[in-house]
């Protein structure tokens, strides 16, 4: 890639925080350092990945608010996670995740186990727990 | 509490981090050189391996081998430290920063909230430099930024003992010891015979350039397999190893394509010049395969005959590097 192919795209996903350092050659072969904007099909496949995660974050949110799962699975979804990387960080076991992402259980969960999924997800015990907050937080 | 420390930016986090780490003690290593001394570049396809129920294909050398390779080939001594309690890593990385010495260390993405929102997935392997602590805030070198940034403690305690595959536990490393004299000529060939060694010559269909004419082959079926939705999706990951995971293959390539140029001024070889213009057109094939599969995934469709005219692309890709690769290993072997 010459030095001045080097792509620039304006439609990008870095937020104007972030321009990426490209290897290119100049006109006789030799490599010289380039900064880059963005690239489009990096960008299709980074929103892609991000569509994935979106869709099922609102699947999760349509779930919890019709009482089909609590708010367990709609914050594992929120942060990407899986149910075995939150167990390894609330120091339980990925079943018991599981379990606790039906409301049945969720509702029988110990302050201190709500605390640690709280903890998890950065987050508080009350906003872990109010389902009113996701009525209104479309994405 | 700061070090009188250079940031330079990088494209690749851990070649990166190694240069500027070096810089800090003497020793001047372009991230070029680092990556390609460290032998940096490779190609696997693990279709057995799955993250999210995508097959893992990386076009490099796993986490952590640059700096291993490399600092065995120069002679540098190296500490590595790993912590199973989060406040005592914090405290020997503060004693570090007290004795003013920058510290490299392992963190995952998801929470560096410096970088742009749309990077921060659960990748548990980036490298960042540490060189100081100003009003409660770590003064953060990341190679892949252009500048300086800072972050909270809570959030590096966070990014250094982030769950997960593979786990950081507070790794942090720095130079004990570099050397004053070492030959680089002679680590430059070994860092050269090993990626093309690699490359090549591994009896494995699934690594080198040959794991790439299999992913090639697999590709093609991609869509009558698991369908077109998951095809795409599939394609979507493969760029994005491509492209955007530490700038990834293509990227990878002309990192590598630079390497050659600036070792064959070194060596005063005219050979490896000539090599890494090939592989820069051979990068050049590989940012096209990029572009196309990137168009297929903005249509959200999918017919076979695109599959199979990007498995072409692909497996022309894989012909050349295995071309330029069993050149460069000719041209190193005798060294």
């Amino acid at each position: 890639m010459e030095k001045d192919q080097v792509p620039q795209d304006q439609e990008n996903l870095n937020e104007g925080k972030l321009a990426k350092l490209y290897y290119a050659t100049d006109d006789k072969g030799h490599y010289v350092k380039v900064n880059s904007i963005g690239w489009e099909p990096e960008t299709v496949a980074m929103q892609q990945a991000w569509d994935v995660v979106f869709d099922e974050v609102e699947d999760a949110r349509k779930k919890v608010l019709e009482g089909k799962a609590s708010p367990l699975l709609y914050h594992i979804k929120k942060n990407i996670m899986t149910p075995s990387l939150v167990a390894s960080y609330a120091s339980t076991f990925g079943f018991m995740v599981k379990l606790h992402c039906h409301p049945y259980f969720f509702k029988r969960l110990s302050r201190k186990m709500l605390e640690k999924y709280a903890y998890t997800f950065r987050i508080s015990v009350e906003e872990l727990t109010d389902i009113d907050l996701l009525k209104k937080n479309d994405r | 509490m700061t070090v009188n420390f250079t940031h330079k930016q990088s494209a690749h986090c851990e070649s990166g981090v190694v240069s500027n780490l070096l810089r800090f003690h003497g020793l001047d290593f372009d991230e070029p050189m680092v990556f390609g001394i460290g032998s940096g570049l490779f190609f696997s396809y693990l279709p057995f391996i799955r993250v999210n129920g995508i097959p893992v294909a990386a076009y490099r050398i796993w986490p952590g081998q640059i700096f291993k390779r490399f600092s065995e080939r120069i002679g540098i001594k190296i500490e590595t430290r790993k912590f199973s309690n989060p406040a005592k890593a914090m405290l020997a990385l503060d004693q570090m920063l007290d004795k003013g010495q920058p510290v490299g260390m392992l963190t995952s993405v998801f929470y560096l909230n410096y970088l742009p929102a749309a990077y921060r997935f659960h990748f548990n392997a980036h490298n960042i430099i540490v060189f100081g602590k100003e009003n409660g805030k770590y003064l953060v070198s990341d190679p892949v930024m252009e500048y300086t940034t800072e972050i909270s403690y809570e959030d590096l305690v966070r990014a250094r003992f982030a769950k997960g595959m593979p786990e950081p536990s507070g790794r942090m490393y720095y130079p004990l010891q570099v050397p004053t004299d070492y030959s680089l000529e002679k680590a430059l060939w070994k860092g050269i015979k090993q990626t093309s060694d690699h490359m090549t010559r591994i009896p494995i269909p699934l690594v080198g350039s040959k794991g790439m004419k299999y992913l090639s082959k697999r590709l093609r079926y991609w869509p009558e397999r698991i369908g077109d939705k998951k095809a795409i999706q599939w394609l979507g990951n493969l760029i994005r190893m491509q492209e955007e995971i530490g700038t990834g293959g293509a990227g990878f390539r002309f990192i590598y394509a630079a390497f050659l140029d600036q070792a064959s001024s070194k060596l005063q070889n005219d050979e490896l010049f000539n090599l890494s213009k090939q592989l820069t057109q051979s990068g050049d094939q590989l940012r096209d395969f990029a572009y196309y599969a990137g168009r297929v995934c903005k249509n959200r469709k999918s017919d076979t005959k695109t599959f199979a005219e990007l498995a072409d692309m692909l497996e022309a890709c894989a012909q050349r590097e295995n071309e330029i690769f069993k050149e460069l290993y000719d041209v190193s072997k005798s060294k």
